[in-house]
């Protein structure tokens, strides 16, 4: 066999798709860092930097008064309630979307993504008028003493709401590109449902899983809209957090909204720090198991 | 456990995947199912598995009638076309998955598990990469670890939808063997899907061609490639030429030749199709060489020699079936006859197979 030398230069031409002039790449390089730090990153640090202007004890007060350990607090349980369950939504739904055919399956699609598609707001005023005194279940709600609207329920059946999407949407096409004929094999072999959901298909999407339930989680923590509506802006009472920050700001009482808004900030940072090493893991993982 | 498949019928949407079938596996043997995609084998397969329902029909396993259980139930080993392999498990993992999840009375303990699993591994000699991940093996490998999967179970049946259908050449010619092999020292029920017909009439003890959802021939591989019972298995296993002629009352007339069609009868002044295989041809350079009545003469247009074989194209000089005809000979013969492109033969078939015309 002959080898034929290429000349390094013309090597060189391939290698590179793109033969854009260096002023061009800095230009565009420079143009997209500098809109990052104009939006992201000068708000993110103004925000700890304003939390923290008038010193830790400040800071640490702000987020431990009664209110914001409240707010805190129904943040965290409204959380607990909406994340679980729409996990267990979240997986029923794609894996009936992703491995089963039936009738409706396009609808059933479609409703999921509403959430996203609707403004939270709407989905707020939506749970005033199913729920609400005025609404239709109100009279009922009321003689038997449950409160929904302007209560702990409202904000959690609100968070439930917004944030259906996040976990099914993430794993439906996973699930699909997967396929169905490893849950066939463990069919085949003698494997009930519950042990092919447990041993098969939930280990096949686990980061997909993960990932969904960070930004789930989230989204849970941070909604405002929807809650905003439905709350009713009790203090210590009806208040998370994003809305706290609200009342703080709107009362002129500035490092206190920003102290605890940089807690929301933080859970931004964790959530996109998990997310960026999922991504990571994953994509190792792909990088071999794709055939 | 001999497998009985009784009038099995199945349709997805307006396509009939499979019309009235009915099939019977011998204990212990190793059957092909063979046709072109879209005949129905994998549905047929998917059927006796459980995996599919059939719309009407019955599957019986050993006499016993099966269409009504559950696929968990059925015992089958099944072997997946593109191995279906549990990406998340090792390979020692991927064995022991159907002994691990047999309910509790009668799930083995660890150590039989151990024991088993790495004697299957053995068996398909795996057992260096029990700790391995299926996307660290190759093809083969993987192919491999499916088989000793299915069989973890000790399966009565063993399917296996196109086995080797993923595999390089190689491969797969290695595979099929060691399969034969395999079967021999186990004797278990086997039923296999291929489109490959030398997979088929290499591997399988019989042979159930398919076309259209339907069962063209059952046959050792040597009666469906020697006595193809329709056009259909003619063309399908092997090389063929065809040509047109007529018949009437038992005798039959191709070109200037006229033969004997005993099976033929009662036709009267059909048309009719001769298939004739391509080593079933004789050719000579004179008309008189071939004893019996007439020849068929024509030009040589292409020679191709590969191995101890010689291919030859040849035209047929009265203008009938334009298509080349395909003869095989030996190249001591074709040294024998000295022949260049543009020679004038004239050829007659030693064997031929009539079927009546099919009007299109």
């Amino acid at each position: 066999m002959t080898v034929i030398a290429l000349p390094v230069s013309s090597l060189a031409h391939r290698a590179r798709p793109t033969e854009e002039p260096v002023w061009v790449r800095w230009t565009l390089i420079g143009l997209a860092l500098a809109f990052l730090t104009l939006f992201l990153f000068v708000p993110l640090i103004s925000v700890f930097y304003e939390a923290l202007k008038k010193g830790w004890a400040v800071y640490i007060a702000a987020i431990t008064e009664p209110d914001a350990v409240s707010a805190i607090q129904l943040t965290l349980t409204a959380a607990a309630i909406a994340v679980p369950l729409n996990l267990i939504f979240g997986i029923a739904a794609a894996w009936a979307i992703a491995k089963f055919e039936f009738l409706g399956k396009n609808l059933l699609t479609t409703f999921i993504d509403l959430p996203f598609s609707v403004s939270p707001v709407v989905s707020g005023l939506i749970y005033v008028l199913v729920f609400g005194l005025q609404g239709w279940l109100g009279p009922w709600l009321a003689e038997h003493d449950i409160k929904v609207i302007f209560a702990v329920p409202g904000i959690v059946l609100a968070t439930i709401f917004v944030t259906v999407p996040f976990i099914a949407r993430e794993l439906i096409p996973l699930m699909q590109s997967q396929g169905t004929e490893e849950e066939e094999a463990a069919v085949v072999l003698g494997a009930r449902g519950w042990q092919i959901l447990f041993r098969v298909t939930l280990p096949n999407v686990k980061w997909g899983l993960l990932y969904g339930t960070i930004l789930c989680n989230a989204r849970a923590m941070g909604e405002f809209g929807a809650v905003s509506v439905v709350s009713g802006h009790i203090r210590g009472s009806t208040n998370t957090l994003p809305l706290h920050v609200e009342i703080l700001y709107n009362e002129y009482n500035f490092a206190a909204a920003f102290a605890v808004a940089s807690l929301l900030a933080m859970l931004a940072l964790v959530t996109l720090a998990l997310k960026t090493l999922i991504e990571s893991k994953n994509m190792q993982n792909d990088k071999g198991k794709n055939r | 456990m001999s497998i009985e498949v009784r009038n099995l019928s199945k349709q997805f949407g307006d396509f009939a995947a499979l019309r009235d079938i009915t099939l019977e596996v011998k204990s212990g043997e190793l059957l092909a199912l063979l046709g072109p995609s879209g005949s129905g084998k994998t549905t047929l397969l998917r059927v006796i598995a459980g995996l599919e329902a059939a719309d009407a029909g019955q599957v019986l396993f050993q006499g016993e009638d099966a269409t009504g259980q559950h696929v968990r139930d059925r015992h089958v080993g099944f072997v997946f076309q593109h191995y279906a392999l549990f990406r998340n498990m090792t390979i020692f993992e991927n064995v022991a998955f159907g002994l691990r999840v047999r309910p509790r009375n009668f799930r083995p303990a660890g150590a039989e598990i151990s024991r088993r699993v790495n004697e299957l591994l053995k068996l398909v000699q795996l057992d260096w990469l029990a700790d391995r991940y299926p996307h660290q093996l190759s093809g083969g490998q993987r192919q491999r670890i499916a088989l000793a999967r299915a069989l973890a179970v000790e399966p009565q049946v063993l399917l296996l939808d196109e086995p080797f259908g993923a595999l390089d050449a190689r491969v797969r010619k290695e595979l099929r063997s060691w399969l034969r092999r395999l079967h021999d020292d186990m004797h278990i029920t086997s039923v296999f899907v291929t489109h490959d017909q030398e997979e088929a009439l290499e591997v399988a003890d019989r042979i159930v061609v398919m076309n259209e959802g339907r069962i063209e021939q059952i046959g050792t591989p040597d009666e469906v490639y020697e006595r193809p019972a329709s056009p259909f298995v003619y063309e399908f296993l092997g090389k063929v030429n065809l040509f047109h002629g007529r018949l009437h009352r038992g005798r039959a007339w191709i070109g200037g030749i006229e033969v004997d069609a005993p099976e033929h009868t009662e036709a009267e002044e059909l048309a009719a199709v001769a298939y004739v295989r391509p080593h079933d041809i004789h050719v000579d350079k004179v008309a008189n060489a071939l004893n019996g009545k007439g020849a068929i003469a024509a030009h040589v247009s292409h020679i191709l020699s590969v191995g101890p074989v010689v291919r030859l194209g040849l035209t047929r000089d009265d203008g009938e079936d334009k298509e080349l005809i395909e003869v095989e000979i030996s190249k001591e013969r074709f040294r024998e006859l000295q022949l260049t492109r543009g020679n004038q033969v004239f050829i007659k078939p030693s064997r031929l197979d009539l079927f009546p015309a099919q009007i299109h």
